[in-house]
This record gives structure tokens, sequence and C-alpha cells, in this order.
């Protein structure tokens, strides 16, 4: 066991964990910061993604002891209110079934759009594409990517 | 108007008189708690001081606010959104004046809370509404009361009374305490269609908002105080059991509670299809955090043995069945071969219209085809999990589960508890598809929430949620049509069957449309276990009918909607047989409405286009496939649905159901197969089990319902099976080689030279 302060959404957050315990889980059960899900554990499937910085970042795969002192950034912490573009397009466009997977998705989409604020079909694509929906919603998280980065413009 | 007894799911009606006195509702005591919060995400409502039940599955506020409880499991089906509005609808509320809460088990108020079969709507549908207008009209009786004037007179729209004559007015919260008091009618008026205002409109997911922000809403967000969490390990192969283990270098690792195993149900233990499981000894990690256990589990040594073979007595609905599960390791390549070699020999014969045998040999042409599919793991994106506290006397659940009444009974019967002492409630579900219709998971978390004495999640690991069973069964069939010297179809012959089960629909089309049909079909048995998985058995059949049917469409020089459209219309007007359980106006009718829509007629330069359609679950598809060829690479690149399911309730969310249904159905035909290497699953994760990305989505797809005003019929399933049909045809014009052993990724030539 080792301690940890790490840069959660803006707070200073300090965990006892497991060196080799990967952020997802830390996030889940030590700070409760459950919106980031677990899906499969190996980095295939984008339901855990977080911003380690501006970068969409698998959690599940990213032990604790690298984070280090990088902004760590997960769908709770990106907006206040519920109201980042990409949440106000994924409402608007309604995309869940489940939603499970949603907030990964969420996640991969607002980290694309801001290093690419006008992303073409087939960077959407790409972009996207390590990220599973079991549901198929992805022609309405295209849908939704495109709206958002419509209102970002 | 339509007047209905309120007979009909009485006891859901049945006032508590002993609240009558102070008005207040009591009762869910758990969703009340959540209740404030669960009022400030939604619209930020404000909550009322007092609420008044009108029957079990609303309750209204002093100041108009409305909660209706939505008593069907949410798996992504969105019933938590389009449920509640059909109460509301009869109801006559403002839409933003409702909020709406899950709500748990409850056999005394509810029938069929169940997401299984497509039915949540259909089997709800008067309940709901009467729900609502029951409702509706003891607030008027109310009103009438309070100023003394006729019912008739009063008008109830969109949450107030009125009393045109009388000037008088009232919203919905002021007459709830006096119409919570007033006893129930015998008979009770429903809108007519016309006059809906909220069924038909579409209203976005309750849980949306809540979605989007990452709260908590799953079964794996469940904390509670105190709550330790656990993981199982089950035998790494179908046809091994628990010899036995040894802990002691685990139980030394950081935040482990304990290592045990349990025995998921007794020996003596009749269990229902829906408990089943193949490993009833499990080996239980258990500790302070998820982590620590899926570590943990990896450090204990566990012996396993090779099961005997081993014979269950179940019973499915309330029919006793025998299900053998043969010793042994199984593999890939020779459930292959077995399910060749009995497609080769005589089946048990289902129906016979006609003489198939005379009309075959004296075709003048036989087109015989054969298809397979492999077995699929259901891969919900959230795995199983379950929460438990098991304290003397009484057991509380709550979690992702599609059939709490059903797995109610296995939990009391293994706590030994009476039914009443097993409360069961349930989380938003990530996914479901069938798998969580088997929830053996569920007696695990109670047994091991006993054994600890503490409250449990029970956590999954995708490898253990993929490696578990409950399968999609692997299945085959060999098709055969007689043609005559015109290329008219003359005779149809099905035989078909699958591990463990056959995915045979004998009377549906194209029975009905031949004079001389012939079904037949056989089953093998395994030891694999295998369940329900969206659209059962049509999921294979539907595709494989289809694509055969567009084989013979070719050879007959027709067009393929319009030879399918011909058979239709000789199932409308001169039905071969009387027991089709299909409306071949309705069948028609989407294909009819596909093929404008998609602009069939009119061809597509550059498009590879397929068609398909099939019935189940009561409901009516047609899909029109459009793949384009990128370089060598065909690419499915917008696909056009025609659905009859009687009245749509929520259009947007219904479309949504139809696009996931589509995608996932191009998914699993084309990428997706579980395999087996001496009863190993060869595909544990998602590094080797491929599911439908978004690069191999659809670009578009165009969803269009029929109109025709008639009660709901199945949504969440019926989408899934044909467009399986329309991708194998369209592949088939953009390659010129037709598919027909699934995943198609793989069902390419051998290689020669």
């Amino acid at each position: 066991m080792a301690t940890f302060n790490l840069n959660v959404n803006g707070k200073s957050l300090t965990v006892d964990a497991d060196p080799n315990t990967p952020l997802l889980w830390v996030l889940r059960d030590h700070l409760n910061l459950v919106g980031t899900k677990y899906g499969c554990g190996i980095a295939q499937c984008g339901a855990c993604t977080v911003h380690l910085g501006d970068v969409a970042t698998r959690s599940c795969m990213l032990t604790v002891s690298s984070v280090g002192n990088q902004e760590i950034t997960t769908i709770e912490g990106l907006s206040e209110n519920g109201d980042h573009p990409v949440q106000k397009a994924w409402l608007e466009v309604d995309v869940p079934q489940c939603g499970y997977c949603q907030a990964g998705q969420i996640m991969t989409a607002s980290a694309l759009l801001k290093k690419n604020p006008n992303p073409t079909d087939e960077e959407i694509e790409m972009s996207m594409n390590g990220n599973i929906c079991r549901c198929g919603t992805y022609t309405r998280i295209k849908k939704a990517v495109k709206l958002a980065s419509k209102s970002n413009a | 108007m339509t007047l209905i007894k309120t007979q009909i799911g009485r006891r859901a009606f049945i006032k508590n008189t002993s609240l009558a006195s102070g008005g207040l509702i009591l009762g869910f005591s758990m969703l009340n708690a959540c209740k404030p919060k669960q009022a400030e995400t939604m619209a930020a409502l404000e909550m009322p001081e007092e609420w008044f039940e009108m029957n079990g599955y609303l309750k209204i506020g002093d100041n108009g606010v409305v909660t209706i409880l939505s008593p069907n499991p949410e798996i992504g089906q969105n019933v938590k959104t389009s449920m509640p509005m059909i109460v509301a609808d009869e109801l006559d509320i403002d839409w933003s004046q409702v909020i709406v809460e899950q709500a748990p088990l409850n056999t005394k108020l509810y029938s069929w809370q169940v997401a299984g079969g497509s039915r949540s709507i259909s089997s709800s549908w008067q309940g709901l509404r009467m729900a609502g207008a029951t409702a509706r009209h003891l607030l008027k009786e109310a009103a009438a009361q309070a100023w003394q004037v006729p019912v008739s007179e009063i008008s109830a729209v969109a949450g107030m009374l009125t009393h045109e004559a009388s000037g008088n007015s009232a919203g919905y919260g002021e007459m709830a305490s006096a119409a919570s008091k007033l006893e129930v009618p015998e008979e009770i008026e429903l809108k007519e269609q016309s006059e809906f205002t909220i069924i038909g409109t579409s209203r976005k997911n309750v849980d949306g908002k809540k979605i989007v922000t990452g709260q908590p809403l799953f079964g794996l967000d469940v904390q509670r105080e105190g709550m330790l969490i656990a993981t199982v390990a089950h035998p790494p192969a179908f046809g091994m059991t628990l010899k036995s283990f040894d802990a002691s270098s685990a139980k030394q690792m950081p935040g482990i509670k304990d290592v045990f195993s349990i025995k998921v149900y007794e020996d003596d233990f009749k269990r229902s299809t829906f408990h089943h499981t193949a490993f009833n000894e499990v080996v239980v990690v258990l500790g302070e955090t998820t982590w620590q256990v899926m570590q943990a589990k990896k450090a204990v040594q566990i012996e396993w043995e090779k099961a005997p073979d081993r014979t269950y007595g179940m019973t499915m609905f309330g029919n006793d069945m025998t299900v053998n599960h043969p010793a042994g390791m199984e593999n890939s390549a020779s459930h292959k071969e077995k399910m060749e070699a009995m497609s080769a020999r005589p089946g048990r014969v289902v129906r016979r219209d006609g003489n198939p045998e005379a009309a075959f040999a004296n075709a003048a042409k036989v087109i015989e085809r054969s298809y397979s599919c492999p077995f699929l793991a259901h891969n919900t994106m959230e795995p199983m999990n379950f929460f438990a506290h098991v304290t003397e006397g009484h057991a509380e659940l709550l979690g992702p589960t599609q059939t709490p009444e059903w797995m109610e009974t296995a939990i009391a019967a293994r706590l030994d508890l009476p039914l009443d002492k097993v409360d069961i409630m349930m989380t938003r579900q990530g996914g479901g598809f069938g798998r969580r219709l088997y929830g053996h998971f569920m007696v695990e978390a109670a047994l091991i929430s006993k054994q600890a004495k503490a409250p449990v999640k029970l956590v999954y690991s995708r490898e253990e949620d993929m490696t578990q069973g409950i399968y999609r069964p692997a299945y085959y069939a060999t098709y055969r049509a007689a043609l005559d010297e015109n290329n008219n179809m003359v005779a149809f012959h099905v035989k078909t069957g699958g591990i463990p089960e056959s995915p045979l629909f004998a009377n549906r089309f194209p029975a009905g449309a031949l004079d001389n049909y012939l079904a037949e079909d056989w089953t093998i048995e395994s030891n694999i276990t295998t369940g329900a998985f969206r659209a059962p058995r049509s999921n294979f059949i539907a595709g494989a009918e289809q694509s055969f049917l567009d084989e013979v469409a070719e050879a007959s020089g027709k067009d393929p909607i319009q030879f399918r459209l011909d058979l239709l219309q000789r199932a409308q007007q001169h039905p071969v047989g009387e027991r089709n359980d299909y409306e071949a106006d309705r069948y028609a009718g989407v294909l009819e409405m596909v093929r404008e829509k998609s602009g069939w007629d009119q061809g597509a330069t550059g498009r590879h286009r397929g068609v398909s359609a099939y019935f189940c679950h009561n409901s009516y598809v047609a899909q029109v496939l459009d793949v384009i060829m990128e370089g060598n690479e065909p690419k499915v690149d917008r696909v056009c649905v025609a659905i009859d399911c009687g009245i749509v309730v929520n259009p947007d969310a219904a479309t949504n159901m139809a696009e996931g249904g589509t995608v996932d159905g191009i998914g699993q035909a084309m990428y997706s197969a579980m395999t087996f290497k001496d009863g190993v699953p060869e595909e544990k994760n998602f590094d080797r089990y491929r599911l439908i990305r978004h690069a191999e989505a659809p670009k578009s797809i165009d969803v269009h319902f029929v109109d025709n005003g008639k009660d709901p019929t199945g949504l969440g399933e019926p989408p899934f099976p044909p467009v399986m049909g329309a991708l194998a045809n369209a592949l088939y014009k953009a390659t010129g080689r037709r598919v027909y052993h699934q995943p198609f990724i793989t069902d390419r030539p051998p290689l020669v030279g």
C-alpha cells in the first residue's frame, strides 16, 4: 500500500492503494466516482475512458502509481452542470440505450473535439473505434459528435 | 372511448384503506429515500409535502407533481420512459410534471416484471392505461363531490380539473387526497388513439441526464456502508467441476477477508431453466475492493476435475423437462461435424403439408443450401453483478436482473426464507440481451452475503462473465426448394437443429404459402449451457431462411421483394394449413413499405442491395441493406427499416431501438463467435471476441413504422434477426459470392494452391 495524491476533477485527493491498482478501481472503489465504467479491464472496450490532461485514456490499465500529478478528468468532472457541448448533444440526440458505455464514449468524443473541433466522419469513426457500444447506438453517437462539433464552432 | 373492466389486474388497484385516514402514502421506503435527489436531477420539480397513492403505479403530490412507478426491468429498451408515458397519457398529466421511479419487485401489484420476449409494453398495455385512467377518474369523482356537480361534467386535462358551467377548477394535487379515499369503479373508460397526447410523441430518456453525467445508476455502481466485494472463480472448461482449492496465500493478500466455496443450488432443488448454471460450485474471493479480489483470485490454487454425466429435472414455464449434460470436453470442430451428420439424417417431422417428397422427386430443379452459426456470448457491457444483504430472516437484493420474480423463488428456497422475506430491487442495467434472464449470480450473491454476514456486491470479471455459459446455441439448417419447369417454387423443405436446441418455427412463413411443405428438426446434447439471446432461435433461422429465399427468387428469375410478396399473397388468399402464426397482409405491408422507402425499384448505382423480412414477437420487420465496395472491402452503408409493431409509444426511442437491433444483427452475423477447445471457451475478452465497432456500423439507418392503430407488439427483438439475411443478400450482390456460415467475416473459400 502507498499513498497517492491525485488531481481529480480539479480537486486534490489522497488515496491509499496498492501502487499497481488501476486508476479505474481507485476512482470507483476508493473515490466513489462510479461514472467511469468497468467493461473489460484490458483497454479493449473504452468504457473506462477518462482524460489525462487533454488525452482520452483507458483507466483500466493505467496504474495509480503512474498518474503522478497529471490532471484527471472523469465524466463527473467534464462539466459542472452536465452542460458540456458533448453532453448536451448526447441529450439532444437522445443517444443512450442501456447507457453503460456512454460515459466512456462521451469522454473519448470530448477529447477528440478538443483536439480537432471539426472532425470528418472518418476522423470520428477512427477516434471512437476503441469504444464499444453493445446496444449499437453508433449512428446516434456519430450524429451527436457532429452536433457537438457544430455547437463548438 | 373504450370501456374496460378494472377486474383485469384488479389486484393492482386494491387500495390500502389504512392509508385513507392520513392520506400520506408509505411503502417503497427505499425509493422514498432517493426522492429528493431524483427530483433535483429530473426537472428541478418542487417536491410536494404529501404524496397520495392512487394505485400501485402512481402517486400524486399535493402540488400536482406525479410519481409514476415503472414496473419492468430497464435493460436499454427504454421501458422506464415508455411505460410511464402510457400511464401519464391516460391520467392526462403534463409530462414535465412526472417523476419516474423504478418499482421494486412486487408480485401483488404487478404482473410480468420481466424484460423478456419483447413483452413489456404489449403485456402491460391495458394495465398501464387502466392505472392512469382509474386515477383520472377518481380525481374527477373527487372534484364532482367537492363541487356538488355531476362527474360527467368534469373535464380532466393536463393535470387540471375543470367544471365549465360553475367555473370551478383545481389542479390534480388539490383533489389527490380526496381521490385516494374513493372506491375504484367497476369499469373505466380508456382514451381512443386519437385522444392520446403523450403516447405517439417522442419523449427523451428519463435517465438521460444521469447517464451523460455519470451518476450512479447501474448495479456495479451500488455502494453501501460496510459493503464487501466478492468475485467468483468457476471451472475453466465446460465438463469440469471443482475438486479442491488452497487459498492460504490468497488470504494473506491485502484487503482479502475470506476465500470459500459455495454450492449454488442444493441437489434436490428443482431448477427452472432460468435458474440453471453449468457451474454449481464456485470459489468465492471476498475482500474490500474489486481490484483486490480480482488479484487474489489469481493466487488461489484451484484443482478442477472432470464432471460426470449429469441429468437435471427442470421446469420451463411450468412444464417439466429433462436436461442432460454429457460428460466430456467439447470442441467447435466436432460440433460442426456432429451438426452436419445430424442434418444428413432424417429429422423429427414437425409439419408436413401436401406431398413434399413427390414434389421434390418430380421437380425440374432442386436448390439445396446449408447455413450455420456459432455460439455467442451476450457480452452485456456491464458484467454480471448483484448486491445482497442477507440477515437473520431477511434478504435484500439490488442489481441488474431481467427476471426478479423468477429468481425470487430460487433465492428464497436456497436461503430457506419465505418469499415475503426476500426483497428484490432493480437498478438500471448495462444491457440484457437475455443474459440477465438467468440469475444464478443473484443466488450466489445472497449465499456470499449470508456466509460473510455482511452486505456484499458480487462482481464478475469480464473473463468470468464471458466464459460462464448461457450462450446463444450453435445452429445449423439445410433448406431445399423444388422448382417446376417454369421455375416456380412448388415445394419447400427445412431441416434444422442445434446444440442443444432446435431453432425451428414450423408454422412461420413460408409455411402456409406452399402446397408442399416439410419442416423437420433435431438436437444435440451438450454440457455447454445456453440461454435466450435476443430473439431466441429467430436470431439464426430468420437470416438463413431469408438468404435461402433470396437464392430461390434469383433462380426463379424474380425480384426478391416481389417473390416474397407473391408467396404472401398466396398465404393470404388461399393459406395452406390452419396453424400459420403470422398475418400475411401485415408481413406484405412492411415489404411494400421498405420497397417504397428505400427506393428499391429505382435501383442505386454503386450500391449493392439486399432485402429481408421476418415476423417474430408479434411484429413484422423488413430491411433493405446497402453495401458499397471500398476497394475490395464491402461496407454496410445504409439500412432502411420498415416495422409493423402496432401503436408506437415513443417514436424516437423506438427508432433508436430499431437502429440498435439493426447494428447488433449486422455485428453478430458478421463478426462474433464463441468457440471451444477441449471445453475451454477460446474467447475470454474483447481482444479475441469481436464485437461490431463504430467504423463497421452503417453510416445511416432509416426507420419507418406502419401506422395502423393496432395494440402494441414487440420491438426490442424483431429488428435484430432479419437484418442478417439482408446483409448476406447484399454481400452476395457486392461480391458475387454467397455467405452461409456465420460469422461471415470468416466465411471465405479455402485458399487453393
